[in-house]
C-alpha cells in the first residue's frame, strides 16, 4: 500500500500516510545505519540530520492533523490475516507533535554528540535510535492491541539496547537488565489490560474496545491492570527503580528522548485507555490517579534534592512531572466522574500542556549534561563548577531549561503547573464532600514540589555551572559543537514558544481534550486578547509578552541604575573573601551540602547509610550513601521470593534419567487416572 | 466375522503381554532384542488378523510397514550396536526384577481398569484387548525408568511404540496412514539418534551406564 502510494503523487496522501512515511523514512535510515556500521563521520553527518529533518516533518503534519477528522488504515504486515490498524486521530496527532519536534532537536544534537570508541558502533546505534523513534510513533498511531503491542516491545527492546551502548561496563549491563525487567512486567499488565478490554469478543481492535460496553467492575479491573502497565514504563511509584539507573546509563540524546518523549508514551497509554476505551471514569479511580501521581512526584523531587550525580537528579526530576501529569490526569477523571466537562477539561489541557514543556526542557537539560559529561568526562556533581566560563553556551542554553524546569514565568513549565493549580483551585465544586476536604491538602503539596523543584534545578545549574570548578581539568572543557548548538537552540526555542504563546498552543490542545473529555478551552481562553484565562477574566490570567516585558524593563532599569548612578565602575575581585587568606574551589557548598537540609527534613524517604571521620583521624573521609526503601522493603523481598521458588523447582533436576522417566510415568498416570473419573 | 478371528486376536494379545512382562524380568540384551523382534511378529500377525476380518485394505500397509522395521530393520541395528559396543550380557535393574513384577502386576490391573469404560464406547471387534495394549505401553515404560544402561531404555522406548500402535488397532482400526507413516519416520529418526547418543555416552565415560549421565546435573 505504500509502495502505490508513493507512485502517486504525494499530493493526495492524507496526515496518517506522511506519518506513515516519516516512519519509513527512519527506518530506512536505520538501515543504511547498518551499511555504514563504523564509519562515524557519515553516520553522524548525514543520517542522524536527516533523521532529524524528518523529525520536522513529523511535527508538521502533527500540527496539521490535530484538529482533522481521524483517518484510519489498515496495512498488511504482521501475521496473516491479522493486519496492523492504524488512526490518526487529535489524541495521537499532539502527542506525534511532541515526538516529532522533540526528536529533531535531539537528532541534531546526537548528530554532534556521538564519538568514537563508545562501545556500541555508531551505525549500529543509529539502527537502535531510528528504529525506536519509529517505534514511538507507531505506539502512538496503532489501532489494536496486537499493532500496540508489537510497536510497544520494539520501542522497549530498542531502547534497551541504546541504555547498553557502553555494554562493557558492569552498572550498565545491570541497569539494562532492571530496565528491561520492568518494561516487560509492564507490558504484562497492558496486554492484560487490553484482555479485559476486549470482553471476550476476540476481536482486539480498538474501534472494537471502543463501541464495548464494560461492567463497572470489569472496567475497574482494566484500569487498575492498564495503570499498573503504564506506569511501570512511566515511572510511577512503586515501579520507578529503573528510571534513575537507566537514565545515567543512557548516552545523553537517549535519556533525553526516553525521558522527554518515551515516558509520555505511556502517558498517552493511559489517556487513550481511560478516555477513549473505557467509556466510563469512576471517582475512585481519579483519587487513586492522585495518590499514587502525588506521591510519586513528592517521592521523585526530593531525591532528586539530594542526588550528587547530575543525570540521576534528572531522572528523580522526570519521576516527579510525571507524578504531577498523572496527579493532573487523576483531577481530570474526577471531575468528568462527576460530569464536570470544562473543569476536566482544564485539567488535562494542563497535563498535556505539561507533557510537551516537560519534553523540551527535559530533553534539553540532558543533552546540557551530555555536553558537560563529553567535555569533562564527570557526572559527578562534586567535581564539576564554573563551567559558564569554559562552556557558555551550553549553560546559558541550559539556563533557560533549568528555569522552564524550576516552573518560573515566561517558560513553559510555568504555564502547565499554573495551569493545573488552577484546576486544583475549582475543584471546590465537587459535589462530595470528603474529596472537597481533600483537595487543598493536595494543592499545597503540589505547590511544596514545585518549589522543591525550583530547589533542585538551582542545585543542579548552580553546582555545575556557578562558582569555582572543584577540578583543575575542568579549564580544558570545550564547548559544544556546531550540531550540538543547533539542537539545544531548537529544544530551547521550544520552551520559550511554549511560555510566550500559551494561548495560541491551547488552542492546539484544544480538539484533543474535545475528544477524551467533550469539552476544550479553545474559546474562552483567547477571551483576554493576548492574556491566558483559563476559565473566566474575574478569577485569574496570566500575559507571559506582558511579564516578560516587565520583567526586562526593572532589569533594564535597575542595570542602568547601578551602572550609570551608583558608582559606574566595573571592579573584578573575589566575593565575600571574608579576609580569608587563599580561597580555593573545594571550598564552596558542594551538591551534598546544598542537598543536605532537604535529607535532613525529609529523612524518613531515604535510607542513609553515613560513614563519619573519628576526630583524630588524620585523613577524615566522609561518606554517605542515599539509598532507596522501595528496594529493601519491596523489590528485593520479591527477589529473594523468586529465588526460593527457583530453588525449590530446582530441586526437581535430579540429573537421573530414571527420575525424569519416574515423573513422566507419574504424570501419565495421573492423567490416566483423572480422565476415567 | 467368526468367533475363531476374534479368539485368534486375543490371543494374540494375550502373547504380547507376556513377551512384555518377559522383557521387564530379561536380564540380558541380547535376549531382550528376540523378545522385542518377537514382540513385532505378534503385532504384524495381530495387525494382519485384523485387517483381514474388517476388510481394511490399509492395515495391511501398516502390517507391512511394522515388518520392515520393527521386525527386521531396527533388531538389526540393535545387533550391530551392541556388538559394536560389546554389551552383549550385563543388565542391571535398579529395582530388583520380583518386586518390577509385581508392580508390573499391578499396572496392568490398572489398565484393565481404565480401559474398561473406553472398551465399552469402542465399535472395534478387538476391543476386549485396548486393555492389554495399555499395560503394553505402561510395563515398558516402568522398564525404561527401572534399566540403568542406555540399550534396554531404547528397547523399552520402543516396545513402548508397539504398545500404542496395538492401541490404536485394537481401539479404532489403527491409526491415519499420515499418522502412522510419520510415527513409523520417527521411531527409524530416533534410534538413529539414540544409536549416536550411545556411541557418545560410551566414548565419555568408558560404559554406557547413564548414571554417569548425573554429572551433567547443574548445581
Amino acid at each position: 500500500m505504500i509502495g502505490a502510494a508513493l507512485l502517486d503523487a504525494p499530493a493526495r496522501w492524507g496526515h496518517l500516510d506522511w506519518a506513515l512515511a516519516v516512519v519509513t523514512a527512519w527506518l530506512l535510515i536505520g538501515v543504511a545505519g547498518v551499511f555504514a556500521l563504523r564509519r562515524l563521520k557519515l553516520v553522524a553527518r548525514v543520517l542522524f540530520p536527516i533523521g532529524g529533518a524528518c523529525g520536522l516533518l513529523l511535527f508538521g503534519v502533527a500540527l496539521s492533523a490535530i484538529g482533522a477528522p481521524p483517518e484510519a488504515s489498515v496495512l498488511p504486515i504482521g501475521l496473516p490475516s491479522l493486519p496492523f490498524h492504524f488512526r490518526l486521530d487529535s489524541l495521537s496527532a499532539f502527542f506525534l507533535l511532541v515526538i516529532g519536534s522533540v526528536s529533531a532537536g535531539v537528532s541534531a544534537f546526537a548528530a554532534g554528540y556521538f564519538r568514537k570508541g563508545e562501545g556500541t558502533p555508531p551505525g549500529l546505534l543509529a539502527l537502535e535510535y531510528h528504529l525506536f523513534l519509529a517505534s514511538m510513533v507507531l505506539v502512538v498511531l496503532a489501532d489494536d492491541a496486537y499493532a500496540f503491542m508489537v510497536m510497544w516491545e520494539t520501542m522497549a527492546l530498542s531502547s534497551f539496547f541504546l541504555v547498553t551502548a557502553n555494554h562493557r561496563i558492569v552498572e550498565i549491563q545491570r541497569a539494562g537488565y532492571i530496565y528491561l525487567l520492568v518494561a516487560h512486567v509492564g507490558a504484562i499488565g497492558i496486554l492484560l489490560c487490553f484482555g479485559v478490554l476486549q470482553a471476550n469478543t476476540g476481536d482486539y481492535t480498538f474501534a472494537n474496545m471502543r463501541a464495548l460496553e464494560l461492567s463497572p467492575f470489569w472496567a475497574s479491573i482494566a484500569f487498575l491492570l492498564a495503570l499498573f502497565g503504564f506506569g511501570a514504563k512511566a515511572g510511577l511509584l512503586p515501579l520507578h527503580v529503573w528510571l534513575p539507573e537507566a537514565h545515567p546509563a543512557a548516552p545523553s540524546p537517549v535519556s533525553a528522548l526516553m525521558s522527554g518523549v518515551m515516558l509520555k508514551t505511556a502517558l498517552y497509554g493511559v489517556l487513550r485507555v481511560l478516555f477513549d476505551l473505557l467509556h466510563m471514569q469512576v471517582w475512585w479511580w481519579g483519587v487513586l490517579l492522585l495518590a499514587v501521581g502525588l506521591a510519586t512526584a513528592l517521592f521523585g523531587v526530593v531525591f532528586a534534592a539530594a542526588q550528587v550525580d547530575m543525570k540521576r537528579l534528572l531522572a528523580y526530576s522526570s519521576i516527579e512531572n510525571i507524578g504531577l501529569m498523572f496527579a493532573g490526569i487523576g483531577l481530570s477523571v474526577l471531575f468528568s466522574a462527576y460530569g464536570m466537562r470544562p473543569m476536566a477539561a482544564l485539567a488535562l489541557t494542563a497535563v498535556l500542556y505539561h507533557v510537551a514543556s516537560h519534553a523540551f526542557f527535559k530533553s534539553l537539560l540532558f543533552v546540557g549534561t551530555g555536553s558537560v559529561l563529553h567535555a569533562t568526562g564527570e557526572r559527578n556533581l562534586g567535581k564539576l563548577g564554573g563551567l559558564i566560563r569554559f562552556m557558555p553556551w551550553v549553560a546559558w542554553i541550559t539556563l533557560l531549561a533549568v528555569l522552564a524546569s524550576a516552573g518560573l514565568p515566561p517558560f513553559g513549565g510555568f504555564v502547565s503547573e499554573w495551569l493545573l493549580l488552577q484546576s486544583f483551585l475549582f475543584s471546590p465544586g465537587l459535589p462530595s464532600s470528603f474529596l472537597n476536604m481533600l483537595i487543598p491538602v493536595v494543592a499545597a503539596l503540589i505547590a511544596l514540589i514545585a518549589a522543591l523543584a525550583g530547589y533542585t534545578m538551582v542545585k543542579f545549574f548552580g553546582v555545575i555551572f556557578l562558582g569555582q570548578p572543584r577540578e583543575d581539568k575542568l579549564a580544558q572543557a570545550h564547548d559544544a559543537s556546531g550540531w550540538e548548538r543547533i539542537g539545544m537552540l531548537w529544544l530551547a526555542g521550544g520552551c520559550i514558544g511554549l511560555g510566550l504563546l500559551p494561548v495560541q498552543f491551547i488552542a492546539v490542545i484544544d480538539p484533543v481534550t474535545r475528544i477524551l473529555v467533550g469539552a476544550g478551552l479553545g474559546k474562552t481562553v483567547g477571551d483576554g486578547g493576548w492574556l491566558l484565562v483559563p476559565v473566566s477574566i474575574e478569577r485569574a490570567s496570566y500575559g507571559p509578552a506582558i511579564f516578560l516585558l516587565g520583567v526586562a524593563a526593572s532589569f533594564a532599569l535597575a542595570f542602568l541604575l547601578v551602572r550609570f548612578f551608583y558608582h559606574g565602575r566595573l571592579r573584578r575581585s573575589p566575593p565575600w573573601d571574608c579576609g580569608y587568606p587563599w580561597q580555593n574551589g573545594r571550598m564552596q557548598d558542594t551538591a551534598e551540602g546544598f542537598g543536605q537540609p532537604i535529607r535532613q527534613i525529609f529523612e524518613p524517604f531515604f535510607r542513609m547509610e553515613r560513614e563519619l571521620p573519628s576526630p583524630f583521624d588524620t585523613a577524615p573521609h566522609y561518606r554517605v550513601k542515599v539509598g532507596d526503601h522501595f528496594w529493601h522493603w519491596l523489590y528485593l523481598p520479591v527477589a529473594r521470593l523468586v529465588k526460593r521458588l527457583a530453588d525449590l523447582i530446582g530441586l526437581l533436576q535430579q540429573g537421573r534419567i530414571s527420575v525424569y522417566l519416574l515423573y513422566g510415568f507419574l504424570t501419565l498416570v495421573t492423567v490416566l487416572m483423572v480422565v476415567k473419573q | 466375522m467368526s468367533p475363531l478371528v476374534g479368539q485368534t486376536i486375543n490371543l494374540l494379545a494375550a502373547i504380547l503381554l507376556m513377551l512384555s512382562f518377559a522383557m521387564i524380568s530379561q536380564r540380558r540384551i541380547l535376549s531382550l532384542i528376540h523378545l522385542f523382534t518377537a514382540q513385532g511378529v505378534t503385532l504384524v500377525a495381530a495387525t494382519l488378523l485384523v485387517g483381514y476380518a474388517t476388510h481394511q485394505p490399509h492395515l495391511y500397509i501398516s502390517a507391512g510397514i511394522t515388518l520392515a522395521l520393527k521386525v527386521i530393520l531396527i533388531p538389526l541395528l540393535l545387533h550391530r550396536v551392541i556388538a559394536r559396543l560389546d554389551v552383549r550380557w550385563d543388565v542391571e535393574t535398579l529395582i530388583n526384577i520380583p518386586t518390577t513384577m509385581i508392580i508390573g502386576i499391578a499396572l496392568v490391573i490398572f489398565a484393565f481398569n481404565l480401559a474398561l469404560p473406553i472398551s465399552k464406547l469402542s465399535v472395534s471387534i478387538a476391543r476386549g484387548t485396548l486393555g492389554i495394549a495399555l499395560a503394553c505401553v505402561l510395563l515398558s515404560f516402568m522398564m525404561m525408568i527401572t534399566r540403568s544402561k542406555a540399550v534396554p531404555q531404547v528397547i523399552g522406548f520402543l516396545s513402548m511404540e508397539n504398545g500404542l500402535f496395538f492401541a490404536a488397532t485394537s481401539a479404532t482400526y489403527g491409526m491415519p496412514m499420515v499418522v502412522e507413516l510419520g510415527i513409523a519416520l520417527d521411531v527409524l529418526v530416533g534410534i538413529l539418534i539414540f544409536g549416536v547418543f550411545m556411541f557418545h555416552i560410551r566414548e565419555q565415560f568408558d560404559s554406557l551406564d547413564i548414571r554417569h549421565l548425573e554429572k551433567l546435573k547443574d548445581d
